[in-house]
């Protein structure tokens, strides 16, 4: 499938909602409606929307610490996430995960993950599945540069390319370990190259450039789909904001971080490059930023009608109390 | 009945629950080769080549997929070779598996059957010979499961896999070759019902997993010197049947809790806290704990004798709430 105008606006749209939606949430974090803290997504948005794009309803989405993006790329309902974010009995996890947890089963949105790589040995798993069940349902697992580093990622590229698993493997390479240049920490510049320890390819593509995140995501999706094995892409990306809420970012400079957003914006870069193509006007950029804005706002007005949890709430949701096991 | 040994006993349990339900599978070291080294998943590559699933020494990866695995539906009964190898694994166990389902609110269900050899045997020293069940009973989300006969091995496993939850299924090595009675016919074990495998008057004595044999070994040999002990077994530590532990305390007015496992923060030091709690009218004497010694499990067989608590730590135990 090649990116026609509609569908780059539809993925464009959902740029915009990870954006906004991001934004809004920063906004009531000062002002003390949403809670916790927040790992933004701004400034990598053409990865998820690049990916998921390729994605089936019933393809399964494990992530990372950081992945409103990946949950709104998949169809996660916006106000259930905002009403997550504020700790309503209404949001995605009602009130027991937040934003490092968020998760949407109906749409096979296995998670969000507070454990860097932790989502890497399970989304191997839901490709397990998929073959053990002969179906052709592809996971993809998304997680940062930092994740590189650790156990489950090496464990679990092993054993997607030994039994040829139908996964995607998507590094959101942002180029710091929390708060630490990559280069201080890894021995290989590009995620990318690890993937010849597994036999398997590993591409390197612009996170900015949403069309180089499509292309190197559909031959991946589709690879994986023939079950013809895992890929590892590595998509260079920047986030506009700090590693989580508080950040002071002493370790990279103003200049660095303006340089990107002004130039290196993947919504910038988007907007321009379709409307090269004619396939969006002034008009209509528009009137897509107003109509995401309405979204965005609804999603806040739900947060704030819906109720608190209730005390007695802590205590559900252990175990399944209602399973009894019969012979 | 007829008499089978305890892993044959686990090894008919995973036979019966394959064929029931194809969703479950294998996955593990040396799980094809002679069945692991215990034997228990022998004969399953015959039948269900494509459920069985032998891995490189990767534990994380082993558990991490098998929590991807159910997750997406299937029940995965992974076997870690020895459970001192599950440290490897933890992450996936415990902020995984384990909190899976109510960090999403309900939404998830992870029905993972961890298989963990437990326990001294064979002389192996302290990285093959933990036991580690109060590490798992700590973590909410996860049950424990701890048998101590053929007949409840199998019942038990049943359960665990048919569980919609994550269970952490401690065999005891020592007691893979013990045997016991086993119907041929369908049958589980609740979760959270202890069981009685001796009854007495004189002293409760509950006993964990490879503690059980001990204790009831200890009760025959108490009968000479005129005690009386009921011995009860929790059977699995998560649900802990605190009821039936306390209903015996109650007749008997004495407690033992004796587990194969260091005491310290122990398996025993919540039951004897419970029943502390539960029971501290109904004691007429204060609650004494057998367990090992707090140190890792050495090589020589003079050493691992004096850590691991046999028959007689059990009976001297039992002489002192006597007294």
């Amino acid at each position: 499938m090649t990116l026609n105008a509609e569908l780059s606006r539809r993925i464009y749209t959902d740029m915009w909602r990870i954006r906004l939606f991001e934004e809004e949430a920063l906004r009531q974090t000062s002002l003390g409606s949403v809670k916790g803290t927040l790992h933004t997504y701004c400034g990598e948005e053409a990865i998820a929307v690049a990916v998921c794009a390729h994605l089936r309803d019933d393809d399964y989405v494990l992530g990372t610490h950081r992945s409103h993006g990946h949950c709104l790329a998949k169809g996660a309902p916006m106000d259930r996430m905002m009403a997550e974010l504020f700790g309503r009995a209404t949001g995605s996890c009602r009130a027991k995960g937040g934003s490092m947890h968020i998760a949407d089963f109906s749409r096979n949105i296995l998670g969000a993950n507070g454990i860097v790589a932790g989502g890497i040995g399970p989304g191997t798993g839901t490709a397990l599945a998929s073959r053990i069940r002969k179906s052709d349902q592809v996971s993809v697992v998304f997680f940062g540069d930092g994740a590189a580093a650790r156990g489950p990622f090496h464990e679990g590229l092993l054993f997607g390319s030994l039994w040829k698993l139908p996964v995607v493997y998507v590094c959101e390479n942002n180029g710091y370990q929390q708060w630490v240049p990559r280069k201080n920490v890894a021995v290989v510049d590009s995620v990318a190259d690890m993937a010849a320890s597994y036999a398997i390819p590993g591409v390197s593509v612009d996170g900015q450039d949403l069309e180089a995140v499509y292309d190197a995501a559909g031959v991946a999706v589709e690879r994986a789909r023939r079950g013809e094995g895992p890929t590892l892409i590595e998509a260079r990306t920047y986030r506009f904001y700090g590693h989580s809420l508080g950040d002071m970012e002493e370790y990279r400079s103003r200049e660095e971080v303006d340089d990107w957003r002004e130039n290196r914006d993947p919504i910038k870069l988007f907007s321009a490059w379709m409307k090269e193509r004619q396939w969006l006007g002034d008009d209509e950029d528009e009137a897509i930023q107003a109509e995401v804005k309405v979204e965005v706002a609804r999603s806040v007005a739900y947060a704030e009608e819906s109720p608190l949890p209730e005390p007695e709430d802590v205590l559900t949701d252990v175990l399944d109390t209602e399973w009894r096991v019969s012979a | 009945m007829r008499t089978i040994a305890l892993r044959d006993a686990l090894r008919e349990a995973l036979h019966e629950e394959m064929a029931r339900d194809e969703s479950v599978f294998v996955i593990g070291e040396d799980v094809i080769a002679h069945g692991g080294p215990y034997t228990v998943t022998q004969g399953i590559v015959d039948k269900w080549p494509d459920r069985i699933f032998e891995t490189p020494i990767a534990e994380a990866g082993i558990v991490g997929l098998g929590v991807g695995a159910a997750l997406a539906g299937m029940r995965p009964v992974v076997e870690i070779m020895y459970v001192d190898f599950i440290t490897c694994a933890m992450d996936e166990v415990v902020n995984q598996a384990a909190k899976m389902r109510y960090m999403t609110g309900g939404q998830a269900s992870v029905p993972i059957v961890i298989r963990l050899p437990c326990g001294p045997a064979r002389l192996v020293a302290a990285q093959h010979s933990q036991i580690m069940e109060s590490w798992f009973m700590h973590v909410p989300g996860l049950q424990v499961a701890a048998p101590s006969t053929p007949y409840d091995a199998k019942g038990l496993m049943k359960t665990a896999i048919r569980s919609p939850d994550p269970v952490a299924f401690f065999e005891y090595k020592a007691l893979y070759v013990s045997e016991g009675g086993v119907p041929e016919e369908d049958y589980v074990i609740p979760f959270g019902k202890a069981d009685i495998k001796r009854e007495g008057e004189d002293a409760t004595v509950v006993a964990i997993g490879g503690m059980v044999p001990r204790a009831l070994e200890a009760g025959i040999a108490l009968e000479d010197e005129g005690y009386d002990i009921e011995v009860v077994d929790p059977r699995t530590l998560a649900p802990l049947d605190m009821e039936t532990i306390c209903e015996s305390v109650r007749r008997t007015g004495r407690a033992v809790v004796c587990e194969m496992d260091s005491s310290f923060a122990g398996t025993g030091a919540e039951i004897a806290a419970a029943l502390a709690e539960q029971c501290f009218h109904d004691l007429r004497a204060p609650i004494v704990r057998v367990g090992s010694p707090h140190v890792p499990m050495p090589f020589a067989e003079e050493l691992v004798n004096v850590t691991v608590p046999d028959a007689g730590d059990v009976s001297a135990a039992v002489r002192k709430v006597m007294a």
